[in-house]
């Protein structure tokens, strides 16, 4: 479905990302993993279109589509919730729904699909026409998922859903992602804890300093030793 | 009391002005960063459209000679359309430079209208006058209202009212207050970057062309700062409001509005002269006590 090669790409002199490779497919959750500054939250970024990359080539769905902007990107089924959920804080929870579903055409079964995510996220249907800035972070954060669901995307992004939840808003979250990719939703998932991940990863990719250290099926990785000495960048010996 | 009641009329109506200016200013720095300038000479330029080019001082009339709802819509458009030029042209190339870049290049147009005027026109102040039957004063509940302070309320209140519907009501509203929040975001959502800015724009220029006229009613002059002093109140009103927020900014337009006609009323006579350095002063305490403006928004910050 995604497929990311070689690509280079950061911020005037300073590159993010020296050629990476990755590969989604459909159906599969796959997660991102590494520390600060890695390049994680650039390679969403790049993919989604707010960037543009410097080198390589991404296709998504059999498409070249580096260099598209992130409104043309949605339309062809691509959907990222950045770092930081960036809800709309000053509108209201419907209007932020509304301007998730903005891009389609097909007004009866946006009707029905907003009240499927309003049954999936039960809070979201209580503060409807509350201003969504009041919300707390784990609601906030639902209601970035439920945004994204609403444009009906083929392949959903997501930077650090974890980020500043508590650990039970997390078990909801994941819990949600869960059944998102169940109903046959593909995830491709950035995380800077390797904690969580394996619960819920088809495969997993380990970044660090803008390069691809390690990548394997959640089969190959249960021994998280590996896992922790590239996240760590020791070499695997020496852990 | 009859006093007071008509100071806070005046007022009302100037603060209704400062807080349309206001909007017109945030709703573009919230599609694009871009604190425009240029704003105030799409005021002047508005009202400068009144009157046939010429060098004298009591000029005839272009689209001031025309019947009054031709003269507003002849106005209203070629300032709109005026603003979508100097988008297209000035500003749409720089989109993804920083902030700076745009603000320069604000006042790069901003003095190029002036310079524009003064060629077209001269450069000395010129008498115009439009709407003299606004100027009668009108009876209210038995207070007397200056006819055009009861106009400027009126207009900018429906227009206040017409805005707030449009952001809030419509499609195209909802995704102008998104992208005004949060640029990177809205367009990740799909909303097409180039289409809310020039409706930001539009909407700045449709603006720019009323409060032309209303100036001008008032004043009876034309002078090619004379955008320059509403828009620079109306830029306090943004900041004191806080930045991109557009309910801040209509907040903050009616404050420096309001402390602005209060000053000049009930400040002593030879202190009168002083008010602007007044509204300022207490400007600054605003800001002191809250420096992120009244009503905060994420808007200030870039990262996505």
């Amino acid at each position: 479905m995604l497929e990311v090669k070689q690509m280079v790409a950061g911020y005037g002199r300073l590159t993010a990302l020296k050629g990476v490779d990755i590969t989604v497919k459909k159906g599969e959750v796959v997660f991102v993993v590494g520390p600060n500054g890695a390049g994680k939250s650039t390679l969403l970024k790049t993919i989604s279109g707010l960037m543009t990359p410097t080198g390589g080539e991404i296709r998504f769905q059999g498409e070249r589509i580096d260099g598209r902007g992130p409104e043309t990107l949605c339309r062809r089924g691509l959907a990222l919730i950045p770092e930081g959920r960036h809800i709309f804080k000053t509108l209201t929870v419907q209007e932020n729904l509304q301007v998730g579903a903005m891009i389609r055409k097909d007004s009866a079964e946006v009707r029905s699909d907003m009240e499927m995510v309003l049954d999936t996220f039960p809070i979201l249907r209580e503060r409807f026409k509350g201003v969504a800035g009041n919300l707390s972070g784990g609601e906030q954060q639902q209601l970035a998922i439920a945004r994204s669901i609403l444009q009906r995307p083929a392949l959903l992004m997501i930077d650090e859903p974890s980020l500043g939840l508590a650990p039970l808003v997390i078990d909801q979250v994941y819990d949600s992602l869960r059944k998102l990719n169940e109903t046959g939703l593909t995830l491709l998932i950035v995380e800077q804890s390797t904690g969580r991940i394996m619960e819920l990863a088809s495969r997993i990719y380990v970044l660090r300093n803008g390069k691809v250290v390690l990548e394997g099926d959640r089969e190959e990785l249960t021994d998280t030793s590996a896992l922790d000495a590239a996240y760590f960048g020791f070499s695997s010996d020496a852990a | 009391m009859a006093y007071f009641i008509q100071v806070l009329i005046d007022a009302v109506a100037l603060g209704s002005l400062y807080a349309l200016v206001a909007l017109a200013i945030g709703l573009v720095f919230g599609v694009m960063k871009l604190i425009n300038f240029a704003q105030a000479d799409y005021l002047t330029v508005g009202a400068y459209s009144l009157v046939i080019p010429t060098a004298a001082a009591t000029p005839s009339m272009m689209f001031g000679g025309l019947p009054w709802a031709l003269m507003i819509f002849c106005v209203v458009l070629s300032i709109t359309v005026l603003a979508l030029i100097t988008e297209r042209v000035a500003f749409r190339p720089l989109r993804n430079t920083d902030p700076t870049t745009l603000l320069i290049s604000s006042f790069a147009v901003s003095y190029f209208l002036q310079s524009l005027i003064i060629m077209f026109h001269g450069g000395r102040p010129k008498s115009v006058s439009i709407g003299a039957a606004l100027t009668r004063p009108i009876d209210i509940l038995g207070l007397r209202v200056g006819g055009v302070q009861f106009l400027t309320m009126t207009v900018a209140l429906l227009l206040l009212i017409a805005l707030v519907l449009f952001l809030k009501r419509t499609s195209i509203g909802i995704q102008l207050r998104a992208a005004a929040e949060d640029f990177s975001m809205a367009r990740l959502l799909g909303v097409a970057a180039n289409r809310v800015i020039a409706i930001a724009f539009a909407i700045s220029g449709i603006l720019g062309g009323v409060i032309s006229l209303l100036f001008v009613i008032q004043t009876g002059t034309l002078d090619i700062r004379m955008g320059i002093m509403p828009t620079v109140y109306a830029f306090f009103a943004t900041v004191i409001g806080g930045i991109g927020s557009l309910p801040g900014a209509v907040l903050g337009g009616y404050i420096v509005g309001i402390l602005s006609v209060f000053l000049q009323a009930y400040l002593p006579e030879e202190m009168r002269p002083f008010r602007d350095a007044g509204v300022f002063t207490i400007v600054i305490l605003i800001l002191l006590v809250r420096p992120q403006g009244l009503i905060v928004t994420s808007a200030a910050k870039e990262r996505v």
